[in-house]
């Protein structure tokens, strides 16, 4: 034993345990936030099964979220009369829905005091609106106060009757963003120019009055025409919601729902796999594209995808030109002495400045200085209301930029010093400018360098919040930043964001285990995206250092 | 050219192919024009860049700059006083600073403009033929003041500011109002001079406090009632009197709660009524608050919330007093603070409206400031060859008045936007008010108007460290042994596997690891806590037990796993215990810890919150394992092959070779490495964010919360006013993060540079 101590080997298995542990870790991770995040949308069997507690008998009818072991004591000292002699309870945490009707949406049982477990054919799950999902046992289908169906039939006609409801409230939402949205802008760029009017030092006063006029007269010709669409919008809400169901609860309750209200009803005891194949693709079609709803605790993400990609995409406007000219600089322009010495170290350490102290700067010099400044310039009519003197668009893409600038700098840098001298001088010797050299020579060849650092900085900046949230992400914005009014892309309005939707549906959201699946879900997207971006760069990179090994020898 | 060459049958020389001479010129201009186009584009953009990046640092610097400065006072504007040529008794000017008043021993009151003396308006107040023996000021943002009077009445009076804006230009109307409906109102039912007077006004109501001649202290309180059906307010009265003081009282303070009565002596003495039932009022406490033997309190105030006194003395000392809760749980009046001496008696002092800070006026003719909170005194300057006998300063802390023996006014415009901050305020104890001791504190805002913030960067400090040193503990062996043994001992093959998975965690964004850590681990770790520490003991000695076991295996079935795989072999083994331990954690809590180690860390006294640094520790430490581990690696896989292979050559075994001469060439990289790793875990926000409590405490208990420098700015920042002090310490927050972090790095950068040339020249 000693002398196996002394040949170093289980030191070597110690330290090669590292390594394992820290993969698992990763893996693991991974792991988790997959099966979390993808196990979201599988629909689950409806439980039915009976609760005892000291002599009373609840119902209890959900799907059941998650299980898990704990001593007695714990179970005891809640106020369980657990047997003495046992040492371990599994409880069960189910959704119970309805949280409309009885306040609470989720609920520990203990496994002890519940019976077998059912699966009752008749059981319906509504995903909602409002207050969440229903869970219960469909009665009657109704249109208006009249019965069309009961019974076995009930679920069929529901499911034809709801696709109807449900494509009449699309229709009613996208009257709402884009119709009457578009409304209210208009009267709003009118109220703006009777201010720009009223600051105009030009105009004569009578001048002013007779150009208020006008606007006054556009805006009552919009209000008339809001007037008209909003006549059609109520009746086309009433249409939407003609329909309604009556359903029975676990308790017994018999309540009616309107048709306007339900996204999806599953009858998830009868359902086959395939049936649930399909379901989980609409599912999570719907996550990918819908808005969310009840405080970001339901529904999509889509303004938060799209807020990332447009705001990384205008980041890489800004920063892709100047890191790479940056780094040609540094490396082929630049007296190679002490000072460039410095600002490469400098440049390389920057890299490692918490992004937080970016956002500050951005936050100061940004939003504060050169956004209010930019507002007392050419927005002088809407003041005091901010329009770039408040955190928005621009300014988060703009403080990414400089944080992710060091990234491309040094990678296009170790990209250029990768190339081989022989083709720098030979481009000389032939009589090229150094410029024509640059141009047709160093920059194509080193561009998948460029193109690293780029992938590189796209896939940081996707990550980071911590900076956003000083200088432009929202929890909830009403508008995306690129619509169908005049300038079509607007830089000054705050964005969603993908990493920022997590740490506030985790962290700041009232319902935090309802809304704990839909973060594992934008968690799995935020991680595939970056999953996807760095592996792409670490394939660039690797292609391209096989290639000059190659080129070089 | 081609039928040139065909025609002429001779040879054709390169020059004809070409150009001719002076489309070649133009040609080579315009390529010397693209190569210094070139040249002074990619010139101009290297600049921009390196000139932006600064830009981050002299920003913040500019921001934190104003941080520094103490006070300043502007050149003084001088004007004879407005009114009567009486004695003035106080002075004070509104918010804008467009109008001021001034309160005459006679009862004059006169509103004039504080920059250029212009009058505004004047009133009398009437006494009635009495003649007024004493003043008395409440809190200046209630504009109250009060005459006592010689026939023991009382005139009270309210400055008052309406400010209108007709066609958008404000228009400031000063005026005088009388809270209590009648100019007069009956103090001393005796009709004994009231010597000494002091007013009050808070949210229960007015209570005017008196001391007769013949030596009696009464308390008068007008209770505000809002009346149900006219909604108009009304007042309802109610006298009593107190038990005298040991000695002729000189100055009475009032708080705004109505509960403290402090009445100060010749003799320098204070004493303490407790009036919260002014029927049974009884002195609680005495003491002498002057450290000068000889010295007598010669102008004593309430700062702003009338929790802290300012006492100046007659030998030019001013310090600060409040009550503090003694082990008897009665208050006792305590020294606070002490502030710079001024060179002759204080004649005056004027807390500040919105902070708390005072003014203070000497009988040599100097002015001070001084801030109660950070200790700090911000100015004594001279202003004036004789006494100055009243102060006042601006309720936006941007201007000042005083008076002294000339008949005039001076006013002077005033810098003094953070006192707040000083050294001391910032890194040292400071016992703030309403506290029984000293304390580092953190807590920048409240919902009332005369909260004192408190700026203390040590819990910040404390708590940044806290979470780098605990992530620090998990990351450093994890990511250092597994650099030494990837570099060093793993198959290459494994190794291609091993780097980009540890490159993809690099990549994970923060966020995730926060909320996982927040939402997922730090539950899971409360419910677990033995398998927690299980995990720590079992894992070491499962790995040992199994390199055992192998070891011992027959060869042909070593023979299986080529070596540099033990990693791999590993993985089943560290997931086996990892699940032995979670499943015997309820057990281990049943047999060692009555059925909850939670609990029993509560019974033994340790406090533990589900959010802790454990959890930070353990995430973040997931988030800067793969920095170390990276560089780390580079440093050991480039340690030249001759010296390793020199070692084993001459009979030292691959662990000897590793400690020897591996660990010791490249230890400069490794240092780096963690250097590294320390820079980023110190400036992490997300992951502290979600995974701690964010309170600031101080302590490094691993089982409690903390809040770092960057998760504070995150949470504050958003609120701060800009270019309050509270934004500016948020900024040097940011400074001393962004200092810290790249001296790591620089240093880091340099051992690594060496290492460089160090591995080239072996």
């Amino acid at each position: 034993m000693k002398r196996w101590f002394k040949s170093g080997d289980p030191w070597i298995w110690l330290i090669g345990g590292a390594v394992s542990i820290s993969i698992i870790m990763v893996v693991g991770l991974l792991l988790l936030i997959a099966v979390r995040g993808l196990g979201h949308f599988w629909q689950s069997p409806i439980v039915e099964t009976t609760f005892h507690d000291e002599g009373q008998e609840i119902v209890v009818l959900g799907t059941i979220r998650s299980t898990e072991t704990v001593t007695a004591q714990a179970v005891r000292e809640a106020g369980f009369d657990v047997p003495e002699d046992q040492e371990l309870v599994t409880r069960y945490l189910f959704h119970l829905g309805n949280r409309d009707l009885t306040g609470r949406d989720f609920q520990w049982f203990i496994g002890d005091f519940l019976e077998e477990f059912r699966y009752p054919e008749d059981a319906i799950m509504l995903e909602r609106r409002e207050w969440g999902n229903f869970f219960g046992y469909l009665a009657a289908v109704k249109e208006g106060d009249q019965i069309v169906a009961e019974g076995e039939a009930a679920f069929s006609e529901l499911r034809e009757r709801l696709a109807r409801a449900r494509d009449l409230v699309d229709a009613t939402v996208d009257m709402e963003r884009y119709d009457i949205g578009r409304i209210n802008f208009a009267i709003e760029q009118e109220r703006l120019e009777q201010r720009r009017i009223e600051l105009n030092d030009r105009l004569g006063s009578e001048e002013k009055a007779e150009r208020i006029a006008q606007s006054e007269a556009e805006v009552a010709r919009l209000n008339a025409e809001y007037q008209e669409l909003f006549e059609e919008l109520t009746e086309l809400r009433a249409s939407g919601r003609r329909d309604s169901l009556v359903a029975r609860t676990s308790d017994g309750r018999e309540v009616t729902i309107n048709l306007g209200d339900v996204v999806r009803a599953t009858r998830a005891n009868t359902m086959s796999v395939p049936q649930k194949m399909r379901e989980y693709g609409s599912r999570f079609w719907a996550f990918m594209t819908g808005y969310p709803r009840e405080a970001n605790t339901e529904g999509g993400i889509f303004p938060a995808i799209f807020g990332t990609v447009m705001m990384v995409f205008i980041m890489s406007i800004v920063v892709t030109p100047f890191g790479v000219l940056a780094a040609i600089y540094l490396r082929e322009y630049a007296k190679q002495g002490p000072v460039t010495r410095i600002v490469r170290i400098s440049v390389n350490n920057l890299a490692g400045v918490p992004s937080i102290v970016f956002g500050v700067f951005g936050l100061g010099f940004f939003v504060y200085f050169l956004g209010g400044n930019i507002d007392q310039l050419f927005y002088p009519e809407r003041l005091p209301a901010p329009t770039f003197g408040s955190p928005g668009l621009i300014w988060a893409s703009l403080t990414l930029a400089l944080l992710t600038l060091p990234v491309v700098i040094v990678s296009t840098e170790e990209g250029l010093t990768r190339i081989p001298k022989a083709m720098r001088e030979g481009s000389l010797a032939l009589g090229a400018t150094k410029a024509e050299t640059l141009w047709k020579v160093i920059v194509p060849v080193s561009t998948p360098a460029m193109m690293t650092g780029l992938i590189l900085a796209v896939a940081r900046a996707a990550g980071e919040v911590a900076p956003l949230m000083l200088v432009g992400v929202v929890k909830l914005a009403p508008n995306l930043p690129v619509d169908g009014q005049f300038p079509y892309i607007h830089l000054e309005r705050r964005i969603m964001h993908l990493g920022f939707h997590i740490y506030d549906v985790g962290f700041q959201s009232p319902n935090a285990e309802a809304a704990r699946p839909l973060v594992y879900a934008t968690a799995l997207i935020l991680v595939l995206l970056i999953l996807v971006l760095n592996l792409t760069a670490i394939a660039v990179r690797n292609r391209l250092r096989e290639k000059y090994k190659s080129e070089s020898d | 050219m081609s039928s040139n060459a065909t025609s002429a049958g001779r040879p054709i020389s390169a020059r004809e192919l070409l150009p001719n001479d002076e489309a070649r010129v133009k040609l080579r201009r315009i390529r010397h024009f693209k190569d210094l186009t070139t040249r002074f584009l990619v010139s101009t953009a290297g600049y921009g860049v390196v000139i932006s990046l600064a830009l981050i640092f002299v920003f913040l610097f500019i921001e934190v700059v104003p941080l520094m400065r103490s006070a300043s006072l502007g050149d003084p504007v001088s004007y004879p006083v407005p009114g009567s040529d009486a004695e003035t008794v106080y002075i004070a000017s509104e918010r804008y600073q467009e109008a001021a008043v001034r309160f005459a021993r006679d009862g004059t009151v006169s509103f004039f403009d504080p920059t250029d003396g212009r009058r505004l308006g004047q009133r009398v107040i009437g006494f009635d033929g009495a003649e007024v023996v004493s003043f008395g000021s409440g809190e200046p943002r209630t504009g109250l003041v009060a005459y006592g009077l010689s026939d023991g009445r009382a005139a009270i009076a309210k400055h008052v500011y309406d400010i209108t804006y007709p066609d958008d230009v404000r228009l400031v109307t000063p005026r005088l109002s009388l809270p209590l409906d009648e100019e007069l109102v009956a103090i001393d039912d005796q009709g004994q001079p009231l010597n000494v007077i002091a007013i009050q006004e808070g949210g229960t109501g007015i209570g005017i406090a008196a001391a007769t001649a013949d030596g009696r202290l009464l308390l008068t309180r007008y209770a505000s009632r809002r009346s149900f059906l006219t909604g108009e307010t009304e007042f309802v009265r109610s006298s009593y009197e107190l038990p005298p003081p040991p000695a002729a009282p000189t100055r009475i303070l009032l708080d705004i709660t109505m509960r403290i009565l402090l009445v100060g002596d010749a003799q320098g003495f204070l004493h303490y009524y407790d009036i919260s039932q002014p029927g049974q009022a009884r002195m609680l406490d005495s003491r002498r608050v002057l450290e000068g033997e000889l010295a007598s309190v010669s102008a004593m105030e309430y700062l702003l919330g009338t929790v802290s006194i300012i006492v100046g003395g007659s030998d030019g000392s001013v310090s600060q007093y409040f009550l503090v809760r003694d082990e008897d749980n009665i208050n006792r009046i305590t020294r606070i603070r002490e502030f710079d001496r001024h060179p002759a008696a204080i004649t005056s002092i004027f807390p500040e409206y919105t902070r708390k800070g005072f003014a203070v006026g000497d009988a040599a003719g100097n002015l001070g400031l001084h801030y109660g909170t950070s200790a700090s005194t911000l100015l004594i300057k001279p202003v004036s060859d004789q006494a100055v006998t009243n102060v006042s300063i601006a309720p936006r802390n941007n201007g000042m008045m005083w008076t002294d023996g000339t008949g005039q006014i001076h006013y002077a415009s005033l810098w003094n936007r953070h006192p707040e901050s000083s050294f001391k305020a910032l890194w040292r104890k400071v016992w703030y008010e309403g506290r029984s001791s000293r304390d580092y504190v953190w807590q920048s805002s409240s919902a009332t108007d005369e909260f004192e913030p408190k700026f203390s960067l040590v819990p910040l400090s404390v708590g940044t460290l806290k979470a780098a040193f605990y992530a620090m503990l998990f990351a450093m062996p994890l990511a250092i042994f597994g650099a030494i043994y990837t570099a060093y001992f793993m198959s290459p093959k494994m190794r291609g596997l091993v780097k980009p998975t540890i490159e993809v965690m690099e990549a994970l964004p923060t966020v995730i690891l926060g909320f996982l850590a927040g939402l997922w681990m730090a539950p899971f770790v409360e419910s677990h806590l033995p398998a927690v520490f299980s995990i720590l003991i079992l894992l070491p000695l499962f790995m040992l037990a199994t390199a055992w076991i192998w070891g011992s295996l027959p060869r042909a079935v070593r023979y299986l796993v080529p070596p540099g795989w033990e990693a791999a072999i590993l993985i089943p083994v560290v997931l086996f215990a990892g699940w032995l331990c979670v499943t015997l954690s309820p057990l281990i809590e049943i047999w060692f810890f009555d059925g909850s180690m939670r609990q029993w860390f509560t019974d033994v006294g340790i406090t533990y919150d589900q959010r802790n640094a454990l959890v930070v520790g353990i995430a973040m430490g997931f988030a800067v394992i793969p920095t170390i581990f990276s560089i780390a690696e580079d440093a050991v896989f480039n340690v030249p092959k001759h010296l390793t292979q020199g070692s084993l050559a001459l009979g030292a075994t691959p662990w000897q070779t590793v400690i020897g001469v591996v660990l010791l060439t490249a230890s400069p990289g490794i240092f780096s490495a963690v250097m590294i790793g320390f820079g980023r875990a110190v400036g992490e926000t997300m992951i502290v964010l979600m995974a701690t409590g964010n309170s600031p405490v101080v302590n490094f208990n691993i089982f409690e919360g903390m809040r770092t420098l960057s998760a504070n700015i995150a949470v504050e920042m958003p609120e701060a006013a800009v270019g309050g002090t509270h934004y500016r310490l948020l900024f040097l927050a940011a400074l001393v993060l962004f200092g810290f972090t790249f001296i790591l790095n620089t240093i880091a950068e340099v051992v690594r540079q060496r290492l460089r040339t160090k591995y080239s020249s072996l």
